[in-house]
């Protein structure tokens, strides 16, 4: 089994991803989905994976061991969401409209993809895959 | 007041998938994947038991909403190349989507 990742760790993704999550519950309130499109919600998780993949371009954040746990893992992770995502996609289609269902969540993940992509230009392959051994993308 | 509950929420939801993934994310990143689904199955449970605002801002903002994550769904995506990601980004989606309607219809 694995070693058991340091105290320190545990409590950077706590710390980022409280900090995350306030910023998105500040958008929640601001710019509520309604009953329509949920632009706000599509709007952080493009945004959030956008950063995460433009994180290992900074060679101080893959230097200092805790901040891709605290930066990738903690605050993006806790600023983007899953859940509200596909609850979001079931109450679509509970509301009968299947079509917007399906817009909203094929258009999240391709926008969310596109815009890794995009950041990924700015970073090595190699930067890439030791952020991602520094546990930033959990 | 809900500020400071989506924070506890959160600063138990993001730590578990932390963990999750530290564990369970090998060539497949199946950590991530449980946090992602489990998030999705529980939020919809929440939201079908009508829990109150603070209710929610505790448990479905905070906790639920750190506990999943679509930064990392699409960065690990990319990063599996074409054919796997594209199969672990579409079989998150589906899977979640599952969840939370079974969650939803569980608690209703």
């Amino acid at each position: 089994m694995k070693a058991a990742p340091p105290p320190l760790f545990v409590l950077a993704a706590a710390v980022g991803g409280a900090l995350g999550a306030l910023a998105r519950w500040g958008v929640d309130t601001t710019w509520p989905a309604g009953d329509g499109f949920p632009w706000g919600t599509l709007t952080i998780n493009i945004t959030g994976s956008f950063l995460l993949a433009l994180l290992p371009a900074f060679p101080a954040v893959r230097r200092h061991g805790v901040l891709p746990v605290l930066l990738g893992t903690g605050l993006l992770g806790g600023w983007t969401t899953l859940s509200t995502y596909a609850n979001q996609g079931r109450a679509l289609f509970a509301d009968g409209r299947p079509e917007l269902a399906f817009v909203y969540l094929a258009a999240t993940l391709l926008a969310c993809v596109l815009a890794v992509r995009l950041a990924h230009t700015w970073s090595t392959i190699a930067a890439q895959l030791e952020f991602e051994t520094e546990e930033g993308n959990e | 007041m809900d500020a400071l509950l989506v924070a506890a929420g959160a600063s138990v939801g993001a730590p578990v998938r932390y963990v999750s993934g530290h564990y369970l994310d090998g060539r497949l990143p199946l950590g991530t994947l449980l946090v992602n689904v489990a998030g999705a199955f529980l939020l919809g449970l929440f939201t079908s038991l009508a829990l109150d605002g603070h209710q929610m801002a505790l448990l479905g903002t905070g906790f639920c909403g750190a506990l999943t994550t679509y930064s990392a769904l699409a960065v690990k995506s990319v990063e599996l190349g074409r054919r796997t990601g594209t199969a672990y980004a579409v079989g998150t989606v589906l899977l979640a989507l599952a969840a939370a309607q079974l969650g939803f219809v569980l608690a209703s």
